[in-house]
Parts: structure tokens; C-alpha cells; sequence
């Protein structure tokens, strides 16, 4: 298999993984959590690495989805002591345990170089060249094979959980009393959390790992209301940022997990500001527009309660309006735009004067 | 006395230790603001937040000048928590995913700047990892000099606007009413923040760093009920987690120092959330149980 196709199957099924758990972590506010779970996963590695002397994939597994649910529990603990808030007790909880799994490595594994970088940068890289094997079968990178498999499984738990996971996401209370504990629930996600970012840290390195479960759940939040959709949108996003960023690094020769957290992170900007009912634009013109359509209105009420009267023609006199409105000329200018274009008014040489929908407009604005 | 001789006259024991002491003492303080004004994490987010700003330094400095990538890692992090603030301002975005997005995002681009280094600056890059994991047993004098210089302004700045940190940690609208400018004082208190990460960065990295700001903050919480205790306290906590952390590592054993600090600095936090004289779970258990006691001999 080639090393660019190879390394593609890896950053799609790494992303989609990541995507999928994404998605309830940052509807329960939990975001950092993933943050935290991705470091305090040390010292299970190695202890699971210890056991089976030698890194070992399924012991490591066990022993990292064994201390992420540690930093869940101790968190929530030193949370319900009520002496620590919650995001002090993640502050102190994850570096407590990364710093034992330092500890761990430099006792245990003395001779083998785990590089700080490389567990926080991640080196995808050299995914393609870990290879697995099937008698003489060569089946493509080892990471792949694993992730597709952690996607399936967070899959299936999603699928088959789907209304729990929403029920005791939204409304725990309910969840409750309709007889599924939505602790169990949060500790089952917890646990795939944690799993999936074991896979996904030897892939693509931690820090990447974070970024491809927060980021596209947090964009898919700007996009759409509805659970199923943005599911499906956060998937697609991380895996089209995956690949993108792999061709952009390739393009300039940089870091591929950078380079994809890079492009997370663009995707992520262009849709605070473009989003359409809630980016940063769509806000600006929303509040334009409603203050356009204030001036608008209060000039037909203007307009109303003067027509008919005997100085009617001075007061629709557009310099009066200035005057007699305090308004400045843009926003007088902006009122009779807009009025003119919702057909309130029409406008005789320098006089203003109402439509019938303006004289309605002015009305239903009076009885408000 | 043997120890105490070496802790004087020993260079690298001696620059490793005052370091760590520093360190401890500066994030003692500023974190106890971060966390009274639960922004435990906030730490966390802009350390990570640094990298672009300590790889652009270098870029248009070349050099490993110590201050230049003090002042990018100062910038970007300033960066990533201004973008933090307008997420916050402009969207539904709890602070939280908010600060995961900008914590991933800002690191993820430093970590492209750094293999854009490796390339270009091939063996003139050495040291700059270091600058990130930190390595408290690399520290040199001008390093700690300078990690001086930066915590005694922060910390002459906490003591003279001690009274508008409280009131705004406390109670930021009573703030607002008594017109304390309350936008500037809290940026005030980020800026601090910033320059204790900064100082904490080339010492135990950025992973640990969050634990320096949080753990003695929230020991020292156990301790006292008023803030001027509580920032004694953490900032006396940092310092003793500091210095033992520093002897561990530089005597006897070969573990990294930042985490031998942050491993003490847990065990100190432990401690104090079970037997803390002020808010002890230990005490508070006791008493429950004398209570019941005395209501079953009634």
C-alpha cells in the first residue's frame, strides 16, 4: 500500500472516531475533559506496558481506558467534596497523573525513549510503516486497522445507545426517571473517550487528538440544532480537515497532526463569522437590519400621526425630519431606504408620504 | 548541612532549585485569582497557546535569546485568550469546548511552525523544547534572573492593586457599581497570569503548568477563609513544592523535575482537601459523626 493512501485511511478513520465521541463530550460541556483524558492516559499506558513487558496493544488499551476513568472519577470526587471546583479538580488531576506516568516511564522504560514531542505532537508520519500483517498479506497501517475499529465500536454503542446518550445528555433528570442511569452512561462514554484516544494519540499524537474530538463537534454546534445532523456534519468536517491538512503539509513539507489542527482551526474560524444564523456576520446584518427596521417604523409613526394635519407638509419634509427626529443623515437616509423598500412610503420630490401598508405598519406599532 | 552547602554553592543545584522556587511562588499567587475566578483551565489553554508565539520569536530573532521568546510566547498566549473571549462574547460555546478549540488549534499551528524551524534552522533549533517541556535541570542564571525580574513585577502589582483583584474575584457587578474599570483589571490579572505561565514554561513545561497554577491554589483554599492568608499560603505551598521537588529530582533520582514538583504539589493538595483547617473533609466528617452521636443519646 502506498505511504500517502496509507497515511489518507489513517487521518479519515482517526477523525471519524474522534468526531463521533466529539459530539456528546461537548454537548455535556465536557470538552476539557477530552484535554485532560488525553494526558492523564500515561500512566495506565505504561503500567499496561509494564504488565506485559513490552508496548503491548491490548494491555495498553486496558490499562489507559483504566486511568482515563480514574481521572473521571477523581475529578468528580474532589468535585462532590465540594472543596474544589470542577475546573480546578481537571487542572490538577491531569498533570498529577501525567507526572506519575513520567515517573512511570523513566523507572520502567529507562532505555526506551518515549520523547515528550512525539506523544504530543504525533508522528502520523510513520503510520504506514508499522504495517499489519496477515500470513504474507500486507493490510495497510496497523493504526488504521485500529481506529476503523475504535469508529465501529463507538459506532455501534452511539447507534444502539442513541436514545439514552440524548435523553440523559439533555435532560438527566428525566433520563433517571425513566430508569437508565445517566452516570453509567456518562462513565461507558467516558471509557470509549478514553479508549479513543489511546488509538488516536499513538496515530496522530494528543494534542491532535483533542482537536479532531473537540474542534468539529464545536463547529457542527454553529451549524445546526439537531442531534443526527450535527453528527453527521462534525464527521464530515473531520474527516474533509484530515484530509486537507494531509495534502497541505505534504504541499509545504510541514508536521501532518499540525497541519490538520491548523486546518481544523481555519474551518472553525470561517464558520464563527459565515455561519448563517449564528456567525459573527449573520449577527452584525441580523442587528442592522433590526435597527434599520426601528427607524423605519418609528418614521411611519411620524408620518401617521401628522397626516391629515394642517402641518403635514412641513413635517414630511425630509430636512425636518432631520432636524425633528435628531437623527443624523445616514440614519435618516437608512429609514427612508428601508421604508421605501418595504413599500411604506414613496417619496415626492423632498415629501415623504405613507402607503397604506405604512399607515398599518404605523398602527400595529402603536397598539404593540 | 551537607545539602544546605550544596543548595548554596552547587551552580546547577542551585539555579534548579531557585527557579523552581520562583516559579512556585509567582504561580502560587497568580493562580489563586485564576482559580478563585474559576478559570482553572484558562492556564492550561494559554500555555499551549504559547508555542506559535515562542517559534514566530524565534523565526525573526534566530537567536535563542531568552527574552525574545518570553515576549512571543507572551503575545500569542495574549492572542489565544483574547480569541477565547470574543467565542465566549459571540456564541453559544461553552467556555470549556471554547477553550479545548483555541488550546488545540494555537498548538497545533506551533506545531507546524516548529517542523517549518527543523528545517530551516536544522541544529540551531536545539534548546527549544526545551523551552516547552521544560527543563527545570537545564535552567542557566540568565534564565532565572530573568524569571525573577518578570515575578517580582507581577507580584508588586498584585500587592498594589490588591484591592481591586479581590473585589473582582469576588464580585465583579459590585465592581462595575463602585466604578472599578473592571475590563482593565481583569485583562490586568490575565496579563499576570500570562507572565506566570511564561515563567513557567522553560521550568516544568507546558503539560505541568496548569497543576503549578491550580494545586496550590486550591491547597491553600483548605487552609484560610481570607484571601491575603489564602495567597500567603499558596504562594509559600508553590515554593515548598519548588524547592523539594527540585532537591528530589537533582539528588538521587533521575525523574524530570517538573514532575517529581507536580507529584509533592498533589500529594500537598490531597492533604489538604482531607485535613485542611478551614475546610477539611476529615474535620467535617468528624463532626457529622459527633452529631449523630449525640442525637442517638438523646
Amino acid at each position: 500500500m502506498s505511504v500517502v493512501l496509507g497515511i489518507a485511511l489513517v487521518a479519515v478513520a482517526t477523525s471519524s472516531a474522534c468526531a463521533l465521541c466529539g459530539v456528546f463530550l461537548v454537548l455535556r460541556r465536557l470538552a476539557m475533559m477530552a484535554d485532560a483524558i488525553s494526558h492523564s492516559i500515561l500512566p495506565g499506558l505504561v503500567a499496561g506496558y509494564v504488565l506485559a513487558q513490552g508496548p503491548n496493544l491490548l494491555t495498553g488499551f486496558v490499562g489507559a481506558a483504566a486511568s482515563g476513568l480514574l481521572t473521571v472519577v477523581l475529578v468528580e470526587a474532589l468535585t462532590k467534596s465540594r472543596r474544589v471546583k470542577e475546573d480546578a479538580a481537571i487542572g490538577i488531576v491531569f498533570p498529577a497523573l501525567f507526572a506519575l506516568g513520567v515517573f512511570l516511564v523513566t523507572k520502567f522504560f529507562d532505555n526506551l525513549h518515549l520523547d515528550a514531542d512525539a506523544i504530543l505532537f504525533g508522528v502520523i508520519e510513520y503510520s504506514p510503516f508499522d504495517e499489519f500483517k496477515l500470513g504474507s498479506l500486507m493490510l495497510g497501517p496497523k493504526s488504521f486497522w485500529v481506529m476503523l475499529g475504535l469508529f465501529v465500536v463507538n459506532a455501534m454503542f452511539m447507534t444502539t445507545f442513541f436514545k439514552e446518550l440524548k435523553v440523559s445528555t439533555f435532560d438527566p433528570e428525566l433520563s433517571k426517571a425513566l430508569g437508565f442511569s445517566p452516570s453509567l452512561i456518562h462513565y461507558s462514554l467516558m471509557a470509549l473517550v478514553a479508549v479513543t484516544t489511546v488509538g488516536a494519540f499513538s496515530a496522530v499524537g494528543a494534542i491532535l487528538a483533542v482537536a479532531l474530538i473537540i474542534v468539529p463537534a464545536v463547529t457542527a454546534s454553529l451549524l445546526t440544532y439537531r442531534l443526527k445532523q450535527m453528527v453527521a456534519i462534525s464527521l464530515v468536517i473531520g474527516a474533509t480537515c484530515g484530509l486537507v491538512g494531509f495534502w497541505l503539509a505534504t504541499l509545504v513539507d510541514v508536521s501532518i497532526s499540525g497541519m490538520i489542527a491548523t486546518t481544523l482551526g481555519a474551518v472553525f474560524l470561517l464558520v464563527f463569522l459565515f455561519a448563517p444564523n449564528r456567525g459573527v456576520v449573520a449577527q452584525i446584518i441580523r442587528r442592522r437590519r433590526q435597527s434599520a427596521r426601528f427607524l423605519a417604523e418609528m418614521l411611519a409613526v411620524h408620518l401617521d400621526s401628522h397626516e391629515g394635519t394642517s402641518d403635514e407638509d412641513e413635517e414630511s419634509r425630509i430636512g425636518h425630519l432631520i432636524t425633528e427626529m435628531e437623527w443624523a443623515e445616514p440614519q435618516a437616509d437608512a429609514a427612508i431606504a428601508t421604508s421605501t423598500n418595504l413599500g411604506w412610503i414613496v417619496q415626492t420630490g423632498d415629501r415623504l408620504q405613507l402607503t397604506s401598508e405604512g399607515r398599518r405598519i404605523a398602527q400595529s406599532v402603536r397598539n404593540r | 548541612m551537607n545539602l544546605f552547602h550544596e543548595l548554596l554553592f552547587d551552580y546547577t543545584l542551585r539555579n534548579v532549585a531557585l527557579g523552581c522556587m520562583i516559579l512556585g511562588t509567582v504561580s502560587g499567587v497568580l493562580g489563586s485569582f485564576a482559580v478563585l475566578r474559576r478559570q482553572g483551565l484558562l492556564g492550561d489553554a494559554l500555555a499551549h497557546a504559547a508555542l506559535p508565539g515562542v517559534c514566530f520569536a524565534f523565526i525573526l530573532t534566530g537567536l535563542k535569546t531568552p527574552i525574545a521568546l518570553l515576549i512571543g510566547a507572551a503575545l500569542s498566549g495574549w492572542i489565544g485568550m483574547l480569541s477565547i473571549n470574543q467565542i465566549l462574547k459571540r456564541s453559544r460555546i461553552d467556555s470549556g469546548a471554547a477553550l479545548g478549540t483555541i488550546l488545540t488549534v494555537f498548538f497545533g499551528f506551533g506545531v507546524v511552525l516548529l517542523t517549518v524551524i527543523q528545517k530551516s534552522y536544522a541544529g540551531k533549533q536545539a534548546g527549544l523544547d526545551k523551552f516547552l517541556f521544560g527543563q527545570a535541570a537545564g535552567l542557566v542564571a540568565e534564565q532565572v534572573l530573568t524569571m525573577a525580574i518578570l515575578s517580582i513585577i507581577a507580584l508588586t502589582v498584585v500587592v498594589l492593586l490588591f484591592k481591586e483583584f479581590k473585589v473582582i474575584s469576588f464580585d465583579p457587578e459590585f465592581a462595575q457599581s463602585i466604578s472599578i474599570p473592571t475590563h482593565v483589571v481583569a485583562n490586568m490579572l490575565s496579563a499576570l497570569l500570562l507572565i506566570s505561565i511564561v515563567v513557567g514554561l522553560n521550568t516544568v513545561g507546558v503539560v505541568l503548568m496548569s497543576a503549578m497554577l491550580v494545586g496550590p491554589a486550591a491547597a491553600a483554599r483548605q487552609w484560610t477563609n481570607s484571601l491575603k492568608k489564602m495567597l500567603l499560603i499558596a504562594a509559600s505551598i508553590g515554593t515548598i513544592s519548588g524547592l523539594t521537588g527540585a532537591l528530589i529530582s537533582v539528588l538521587g533520582t533521575k525523574i524530570p523535575t517538573g514532575p517529581v514538583i507536580v507529584i509533592v504539589l498533589s500529594l500537598i493538595v490531597l492533604l489538604s482537601v482531607l485535613f485542611g483547617s478551614a475546610r477539611g473533609v476529615v474535620w467535617e466528617s468528624l463532626r457529622r459523626r459527633k452529631r449523630r452521636f449525640v442525637e442517638g443519646q438523646r
